[in-house]
């Protein structure tokens, strides 16, 4: 940062040096405080299945037309209970794939039988809506295998996410960006 | 084959206990050789792609002063422009911004638990760090909001002084008020009430999309009305270019003082020379200015007064505030939606603790918020006042986006681009 020799030192250039010196030491200062502050990798959020209410706003609330919120099955923790109260609505006329029997909205839970009498249930990520029926129904009577998580091939994660300012659980969180999920894995059994 | 049905029924006169220690029901044993099934994780955009945004950010920075001081190309700047706008705008869908960052930073500032990434703070500083050297290149080609707006001006119209400066004042204070709300960690409001990210995501509520239609129709007519009356980093950005070193300059050597260049821009950045402005006696001038640096700490105290007054409805913004209130409401009537109060049924002490903290840091908050809305409009004021003096056309480097409108407008410039020969000009001074 050479003085260009064609402007001579004035009052007002001297006091745009001073206020770019002062400036730049404020810049500095702000760096050196927030040093510790810092994180390298990035952070992108996630629900915490711990602190969800299943209260199905984020069916609604994300930015995306379709909520980048979806179900996930952690089949470990399944008990593949024959009136499954994630599939069946309250009270269903009987065990089977008829639609007036399904909770899901949007029928996005598939039902295949697998034996005698169990059958495994799937979620189709292009139907599900995030609306937390499901889970709703699994955790209150079931084992809770169905949560929701952010489904980071839809997410934009925006600065502050829209769902998060709504969630009536304040179950998100932001996450580092290599584990970008919170799964429910199988309780130990002690 | 009814076994789980039992399993149920007698689960549900369990159902108090809600801790899931273990399984309410274990998972059978497969006889038929099923495989339980793993839950896809579809990966997010990989953490190392961010930084090529910053690395994309830099160049962009680069090249826009590149182009603003070396090739001065009002071309390239609108190539650039496309670039940002395609980039930044509609692949990233406007998402770490510049303008928001401001936020992350105040939040990173006042609370230790939030970690803010090296890329936002790479994205808050660099912009800055340009301006207060060579003043607002990020604003002319680099910014998707500014971009977007550039792009649809077809018919630009002069914005009155007496208009124009108290809009002027928007900025400073909506940038306050979005430090005061992220620095409590009450939420961002500077990217909610981003009128431009609709677009570049095709999506919105219903009112961020009406006030983005709004503001491109402006658009039309009044040249980048997000960035000169709204936006908060361009507030920053143009604190910064008070002490830039160089500026934007319209002629290459010599200004013949036409005026072309001021008719040229559409954000009347232009200042004309002092000679050809009205001016009062001295003695009035000083008198005034002497009234107004009296004035500077009155109003800094009333504005100080006055946002700590607003500090306790400002706090109900906050979603731990509001609901403290209503648990404390719900004790006595029932609430209408008792499923978020939930949580603080079980056990109401740290989130009515919480609240009562963010309440005090909002009295603080919002007192620097109201001292600070007096300081903007006293040294307003106070530099309505000031007389400086210019003997050619120059571009207020606050005010000017460096879109480089202005110098293919200049006849110097022309002449020096060879556009009009030169010795058309030198016959026309003969005369």
């Amino acid at each position: 940062m050479s003085t260009n020799p064609k402007e001579p030192v004035n009052r007002r250039n001297f006091l745009g040096a001073a206020a770019r010196v002062a400036a730049m030491t404020g810049v500095g200062a702000l760096l050196g405080k927030l040093a510790g502050a810092t994180a390298a990798k990035g952070t992108v959020w996630q629900i915490d299945p711990a602190k969800c209410v299943r209260c199905g706003k984020c069916a609604t609330a994300c930015v995306l037309e379709q909520s980048a919120v979806k179900c996930v099955h952690a089949y470990a923790v399944c008990g593949y209970c024959e009136l499954c109260t994630g599939y069946f609505g309250p009270e269903p006329n009987e065990l089977t794939t008829a639609a007036e029997n399904q909770l899901c909205p949007t029928a996005a839970i598939q039902r295949t039988y697998i034996e005698d009498p169990y059958y495994q249930y799937h979620i189709d990520e292009k139907l599900c809506i995030g609306c937390a029926k499901c889970v709703d129904g699994c955790n209150r009577y079931g084992n809770g295998s169905l949560f929701l998580q952010v489904r980071h091939d839809r997410c934009v994660n925006c600065n502050e996410c829209a769902i998060a300012r709504v969630c009536a659980g304040d179950a998100f969180v932001r996450v580092p960006v290599d584990q970008p999920y919170l799964l429910k894995t199988k309780p130990t059994t002690s | 084959m009814f076994r789980r049905l039992l399993h149920l029924l007698f689960g549900l006169l369990l159902l108090s206990a809600t801790a899931l220690a273990e399984q309410r029901f274990p998972p059978p044993d497969f006889e038929s050789g099923y495989q339980l099934p793993t839950p896809t994780t579809p990966a997010p955009r990989a953490g190392l792609m961010q930084y090529a945004d910053v690395v994309v950010l830099l160049s962009a920075l680069a090249l826009a002063l590149w182009l603003v001081y070396r090739t001065r190309s009002r071309r390239g700047i609108t190539a650039l422009s496309l670039f940002s706008l395609a980039y930044f705008g509609f692949y990233r869908k406007g998402c770490v911004c510049a303008i928001g960052s401001v936020q992350n930073v105040a939040l990173a500032l006042c609370d230790s638990h939030y970690a803010l990434p090296v890329t936002v703070l790479i994205f808050f500083l660099a912009p800055l760090t340009v301006a207060l050297f060579a003043g607002r290149a990020f604003c002319a080609a680099v910014c998707p909001q500014g971009a977007i707006q550039d792009l649809v001006l077809i018919k630009p119209l002069k914005v009155p002084a007496w208009l124009e400066t108290p809009l002027g004042l928007i900025p400073y204070l909506f940038l306050g008020a979005g430090v005061c709300f992220a620095a409590t960690g009450s939420g961002f409001l500077i990217c909610r009430y981003d009128p431009l990210v609709p677009f570049f995501r095709f999506n919105g509520s219903e009112l961020m999309i009406g006030l983005g239609v709004a503001f491109l129709l402006a658009g039309l007519f009044v040249g980048r009305p997000y960035c000169r009356f709204l936006c908060p980093y361009g507030a920053l950005l143009r604190l910064a270019t008070l002490a830039a070193k160089w500026r934007v300059r319209v002629t290459p050597d010599t200004c013949t003082q036409c005026a072309l260049c001021q008719h040229s821009c559409p954000f009347g950045a232009m200042r004309e020379p002092t000679g050809m402005q009205k001016r009062e006696p001295l003695k009035t001038s000083r008198l005034r200015l002497a009234t107004f640096l009296l004035l500077l700490p009155v109003l800094v105290g009333l504005g100080a007064w006055g946002g700590s007054q607003l500090a306790t409805p400002a706090s109900k913004f906050n979603r731990t505030v509001k609901l403290a209130g209503r648990y404390v409401r719900s004790l006595t009537t029932p609430d209408r939606f008792p499923m978020e109060l939930q949580r603080v049924e079980a056990n109401p002490g740290p989130v009515l603790a919480k609240a009562e903290e963010i309440r005090q840091q909002f009295l603080l908050g919002a007192t620097l918020f109201g001292g600070w809305v007096g300081l903007v409009f006293g040294v307003k004021f106070i530099s309505l006042c000031l007389r400086r003096n210019r003997t050619d056309f120059e571009p207020d480097p606050g005010t000017c986006f460096a879109c480089a409108r202005c110098f293919e407008t200049c006849p110097s410039e022309r002449i020096r681009r060879g556009w009009i020969p030169a010795e058309l000009e030198t016959a026309r001074s003969k005369e």
